[in-house]
């Protein structure tokens, strides 16, 4: 999947986590994160950010996130919500629930 | 027998809603991907709906999912997404023919067949909300077996009406037909939502109107409906009582071989035993088969 424009998701009410991405000159994903319970769960966050974008196939990009707490499922939510905005790509890979 | 009292909105892009969703002892939740989700936000909510199905637990309640109509374009995105969370039931709104249940279901056997998910397993509720729908109530609750129920969506009936919500009386004609259809076909019978979450009173009072007519349940807003929603379906004691009397009454019949028995000089014949096992399971009391 490649981002080839600037798209964000989510909100910065209680519960949720903003995430923005953009083009990136150079390849790799980099994660600027900011968190309201950034010493305990920040690398967390940004992994779930990584893992999710890694499964999308996503190779370059920005990625700004704003995190007001969210669980795990909405940070994945929002991630691939914002990348595929971003990527303009509307074709969604649904897993059944194991 | 499942209690369905309470039918939960839960508003689908709302993170804090949806993670709380749980602890509140709703019979259902039903997470909402239609009316409570902008235009512009609604792969966002999808994507978190379904992210949280497939992550959170929600146990013992029931899992409702609330989808875009089929004519829109979104129905088919949204079922593509949640029939593979495996939500106990989909919900379709603006339901008004007995093909726009079958049109649904065709796309969730599909999605089945696709994800390997054992056809039939999804369950279906569909929304009356319009004139033509509710003369068109009897269709629509046999139009499948995948139905567990059939709902009142008031706020775009009345219009539909060109009249507004007001003491009820509006609503009588589409109540009736609606709780005598799913009644006919077996399946439970789910009246509106209650908007005005400061009056309890009125709230009340609404409960009050559909359980005499022998709804399942209401679809809630607030949590804070729940509660009383409940304490108006408990059964009282006595009516326990008499409910537990009769089922030993039926008992030791049976047990003599007849098939009618009497209580306090009274005849005890089908219907009457049928009414006592309802009333127990509401209490929450478990009844011998």
């Amino acid at each position: 999947m490649k981002i080839v424009k600037p798209a964000s998701a989510g909100t910065l009410e209680s519960s949720d986590i903003e995430i923005r991405i953009e083009p990136a000159d150079e390849s790799g994903i980099e994660v600027h994160l900011t968190s309201s319970v950034m010493q305990q769960f920040g690398k967390k966050i940004e992994a779930v950010i990584r893992g999710t974008l890694e499964e999308l196939g996503v190779e370059s990009a920005y990625v700004d996130a704003v995190d007001k707490g969210a669980l795990d499922c909405t940070v994945r939510a929002r991630t691939a919500a914002a990348a595929h905005r971003a990527a303009e790509d509307s074709n969604y890979e649904w897993r059944v629930k194991a | 027998m499942k209690l369905r009292r309470s039918m939960m909105f839960v508003p689908g892009n709302n993170p804090g809603m949806i993670r709380d969703a749980a602890i509140y002892g709703a019979d259902c939740l039903m997470f909402d991907l239609e009316d409570s989700v902008a235009i512009t936000e609604k792969d966002a909510a999808r994507y978190l709906v379904y992210n949280a199905l497939t992550t959170i637990d929600y146990s013992p309640a029931e899992i409702v999912v609330r989808i875009n109509d089929l004519e829109s374009g979104l129905g088919i995105q949204d079922l593509e997404a949640i029939v593979r969370a495996r939500p106990d039931v989909i919900r379709l709104p603006k339901t008004a023919t007995a093909k726009d249940v079958t049109d649904c279901e065709r796309e969730i056997e599909r999605i089945e067949k696709e994800a390997g998910i054992p056809v039939g397993s999804t369950g279906m509720m569909a929304a009356i909300e319009s004139a033509e729908g509710v003369l068109n109530a009897p269709q629509i609750a046999l139009a499948s077996k995948r139905l567990i129920g059939i709902a009142l969506g008031a706020e775009d009936y009345v219009t539909d009406l060109k009249t507004t919500r007001a003491d009820g009386t509006e609503l009588a004609f589409a109540r009736g037909m609606i709780v005598n259809a799913a009644r006919m076909a077996g399946i439970d019978a789910l009246d509106t939502v209650y908007s005005d979450v400061n009056n309890e009173e009125g709230f009340l009072h609404e409960v009050n109107i559909i359980k005499k007519m022998g709804f399942s349940g209401k679809s809630v807003i607030n949590p804070r409906q729940i509660e009383p929603l409940h304490r108006t379906f408990r059964p009282s004691q006595k009516d326990i009582d008499k409910a537990l009397a009769i089922m030993e009454a039926i008992k030791e019949a049976n047990a003599k071989g007849s098939g009618v028995a009497s209580l306090k000089g009274k005849m005890i014949d089908k219907p009457v035993v049928a009414r006592a096992r309802y009333l127990l399971e509401l209490a929450g009391i478990e009844v011998d088969a």
